[in-house]
């Protein structure tokens, strides 16, 4: 175990070399235009929100099972079969048919069949229904039907909520899918995220209604921004899917800020055609459900541009302009999970984390040396270029070094002189029995190699585990610990034992005390 | 130096006192449970600075006006340092903290600097708890398995033992001194579990090393001189460990105290868990070099 081949010794000081060198691209201060990594700080160290939105779709999935119920109807006429009782409840459809054999052989058929569509990725169809009775039946999304809408409204959704942020301008934000429903957000820097999560907690639905009293599509009754019940027709004249830009303004007379908006070519046609034909009525700009205003049409709009006022401040003029700008969100998002960090609570955590970091390391390093002399000072070098390997490793990664994550260094320098000490009382036993010394060296390290492993591996399910399962600050402390790991492995059996290698054949004829 | 303490005749007192510790744990958990955070519980969390001192009590009184429930107030580390939490309410109150900051800011008549901010919805915590008591339950089962590959059952079985108890124990003290049980506690206790573990397996190693080597001799006296021959290096590592982590205790800061202070009780524990719980039940089991041999392919070494 102590004869190192020439070749040994380059490859095991290249990878050391390489691996530390990159620990050092961390303290330069310029970006380096060739090798451009450096471990990033969690949110916990560098201050900044965390967010975890959840999309509510139940809305959404009656929207749709309502858009079914005529296609639905006129598939069932049009292959003659007879239905009753249809009602529409939540998210089903209720009603008896005559055949019922006859309407499953339609119903899932898979040629063309748009009022059911077969989805190849999951070999199932988007709807499903089961036999409450003899004849009665309800009809709902199947599982992958849902998947589908989820999928759909979570794609859109992470879309815009990326719109809305890149629009406020915070720095490196990340945006990420997690699960079926839900959305990540990390906002480095962002110290109160108020702003940020009333600006996604909007929908941003924006319809343009006519105020008519019995609109043949029925109405709704609304209230003003002033105060008075409206009745709005359900009829949507134009809707914000045709906004192509929005911006804050002032209107002069008033010294008012309103939101100026541009709309695309058919929007403009929709929004004249209305306009011209209803000149002296009134027109409600309706969001998410609420009046913002509803001002008198008094001449037919044309050009494609409209201002929108309703007793703004200048800063939720320019909300509702980014919200606007951005399109509307399939879905509600609910704010599930919100965590914020001050930048000087995470300057202060470095602090600590690092002083107790040196400290510990300190501390170790001379408990090392007290213990066993020169071989303490092989294992201290060790240490020393474990730590190297373990933040070079991180770098290379471009791994998040978080609180805990500090904590997880500062564990590996405790926990990673074991293998040497494990090695060492090996060897101290071995020369008790054994005269040649170099032989008791290698038997040493023989023999403590399968403890070394075993006792390291376990500690490499447990963070394999951790980073499973852990989240956030949490997984940070599961790669330090795991890598460290891996480099403590490294460094006890190549480093350090050529190290031991060095000192033992040199010294062949005296005696040598661990 | 191998010292040669009599272990094996202190195993009776010492599985004595162990049964009787882990009995306690147990009713303290069930009964007096465990004192969860946000993370599992639900609910807000806000830490913060204020220029100058105040009472404790005068947040309190601030809070009260707005009608939040069980509210928590706590001085936390340096002075002018204050730990809130709020608990979880059915309502969904979606400006909940600007108004809560907004009242604290308005009635206490000095600067407020809010470093934290934490809010976990009812959903997320039990998905939380959930999927940590999975994390916890498979380390084990790993664990359990993987001595079960590289050792005999005997061996797999007394390892699980000893990680039972000083997870147990270590939740027990955590639920006498009513600690706070967070997501950080739970890195902790896997921490621990994989500490534990590291600390068994050498003393096991020894155990299997020496039943091949003299196979006259009682698995009594194997364990005694197992035990005796890594002693050295089960203190040695345990001391270095310890010394990070007092580290990490003194000087990390508040918000890894909890961490450090569940990883220091899990060393001690685990330590005192391989030599006087993991090494009995080998002798329980009855094992000697016959166990071994009937499996000898599958011994690697």
């Amino acid at each position: 175990m102590l004869n190192f081949s020439k070749i040994n010794i380059l490859i095991i000081y290249f990878i050391f070399f390489i691996v530390s060198i990159f620990s050092f691209l961390n303290f330069q201060n310029k970006n380096n235009p060739i090798l451009d990594k450096k471990v990033n700080l969690g949110l916990d160290l560098q201050g900044g929100s965390y967010l975890l939105l959840e999309i509510n779709s139940d809305s959404l999935v009656e929207e749709k099972i309502q858009s079914k119920v005529i296609p639905i109807k006129k598939l069932l006429k049009e292959n003659n079969i007879k239905f009753n009782n249809f009602k529409i409840k939540n998210t089903s459809l209720n009603f008896t048919v005559d055949d019922l054999d006859k309407f499953e052989l339609v119903f899932f058929s898979k040629k063309n069949n748009l009022v059911n569509p077969y989805i190849d990725n999951y070999r199932s169809h988007e709807l499903d229904f089961r036999k409450l009775n003899e004849n009665f039946i309800e009809v709902n999304f199947s599982k992958f039907g849902l998947l589908t809408i989820n999928n759909a409204a979570l794609k859109q959704s992470i879309e815009i909520v990326r719109r809305r942020i890149d629009d406020v301008g915070t720095k490196e934000p990340t945006i990420l899918q997690r699960g079926e429903k839900r959305i990540l957000v990390e906002l480095p820097g962002l110290k109160d995220p108020e702003r940020i999560k009333k600006l996604l907690g909007k929908t941003a639905q924006l319809n343009f209604r006519l105020v008519h009293d019995n609109s043949e599509f029925g109405t709704d009754e609304l209230i003003s921004e002033t105060g008075e019940k409206l009745k709005i027709s359900k009829r949507i004249v134009m809707s914000g899917d045709n906004l192509v830009d929005a911006q804050p303004s002032i209107q002069n007379q008033q010294n008012e800020p309103t939101v100026s908006f541009t709309l695309d070519r058919l929007g403009a046609q929709k929004f004249g055609r209305a306009t011209t034909d209803n000149v002296g009525k009134r027109l409600a700009i309706v969001l998410d459900g609420k009046i913002i205003s509803a001002p008198n049409i008094n001449e037919p709009i044309t050009s494609g541009n409209g201002v929108i006022s309703g007793n703004f401040s200048f800063q939720e003029a320019t909300d509702l302009s980014l919200l606007l700008r951005s399109g509307a969100l399939p879905t509600p998002l609910d704010v599930v999970e919100e965590r914020t960090v001050g930048p000087d609570l995470g300057e202060d955590s470095i602090k600590s984390g690092i002083t107790s970091l040196i400290v510990g390391f300190i501390l170790v390093i001379l408990f090392m040396f007290y213990k066993y002399k020169i071989f303490g000072l092989i294992a201290n070098t060790a240490l020393i270029a474990n730590l190297l390997m373990l933040v070079g490793v991180l770098t290379i990664l471009e791994a998040t070094l978080t609180l805990p994550g500090i904590a997880g260094i500062i564990l590996t320098v405790g926990m990673a002189v074991d293998a040497n000490v494990l090695i060492f009382e090996r060897i101290k036993e071995e020369l008790k029995t054994e005269k040649s010394i170099i032989h008791a060296f290698d038997t040493g390290y023989s023999k403590a190699k399968i403890t070394v492993l075993d006792a390291n591996i376990t500690t490499l399910i447990a963070a394999v585990i951790l980073f499973a399962f852990g989240s956030g600050p949490v997984k940070g402390f599961a790669i330090t610990l795991g890598i460290g790991i891996i480099t403590t492995l490294f460094t006890a059996y190549f480093l350090a034992r050529h190290l031991t290698s060095l000192i033992v054949l040199r010294n062949t004829n005296k005696e040598i005390k661990i | 130096m191998i010292r040669n303490i009599n272990f094996v005749s202190k195993f009776k007192k010492a599985n004595f006192i162990s049964i009787i510790i882990f009995v306690l744990s147990i009713i303290l958990i069930s009964f007096k449970g465990l004192n969860y955070g946000i993370d599992f519980k639900g609910g807000t969390l806000i830490e913060l600075r204020t220029e100058t001192s105040i009472d404790t009590s005068l947040i309190r009184e601030s809070l009260r006006t707005m009608n939040l429930g069980d509210v928590n107030v706590k001085k936390f580390g340096k002075k002018g340092d204050y730990l809130i939490k709020v608990e979880q309410k059915n309502s969904n109150n979606s400006n909940l903290i600007p108004e809560i900051k907004k009242t604290l800011s308005d009635y206490l008549n000095t600067e407020v600097d809010f470093r934290r901010v934490e809010n976990v919805g009812p959903k997320v915590s039990s998905e939380l708890l959930q999927s940590s008591v999975i994390a916890i339950t498979l380390a084990l089962a790993a664990m359990l398995f993987y001595i079960w590959v590289r050792f005999e059952w005997q061996f797999s079985v007394g390892s699980i033992i000893a990680l039972f108890h000083d997870v147990t124990i270590t939740l027990g003290i955590f639920s006498l001194l009513s600690l706070e049980i967070n997501l950080s506690i739970i890195a902790a206790v896997l921490t621990i579990v994989g500490y534990s573990m590291n600390d068994t397996v050498v003393i096991y190693d020894r155990i299997r090393e020496n039943l091949l080597k003299y196979n006259k001799i009682s698995i009594s006296d194997i364990a005694n001189l197992s035990i005796n021959e890594t002693l050295a290096r089960t203190i040695i590592t345990s001391v270095t460990t310890l010394l990070a982590l007092f580290s990490i205790y003194i000087l990390g800061g508040e918000i890894l105290r909890g961490f450090s202070f569940a990883m220091i009780l899990g060393v001690i524990i685990g330590t005192y868990s391989s030599i006087f719980v993991a090494s009995p039940i080998l002798k329980f089991f009855k094992v000697s070099y016959k166990t071994l041999e009937k499996e000898e392919e599958k011994i690697i070494p």
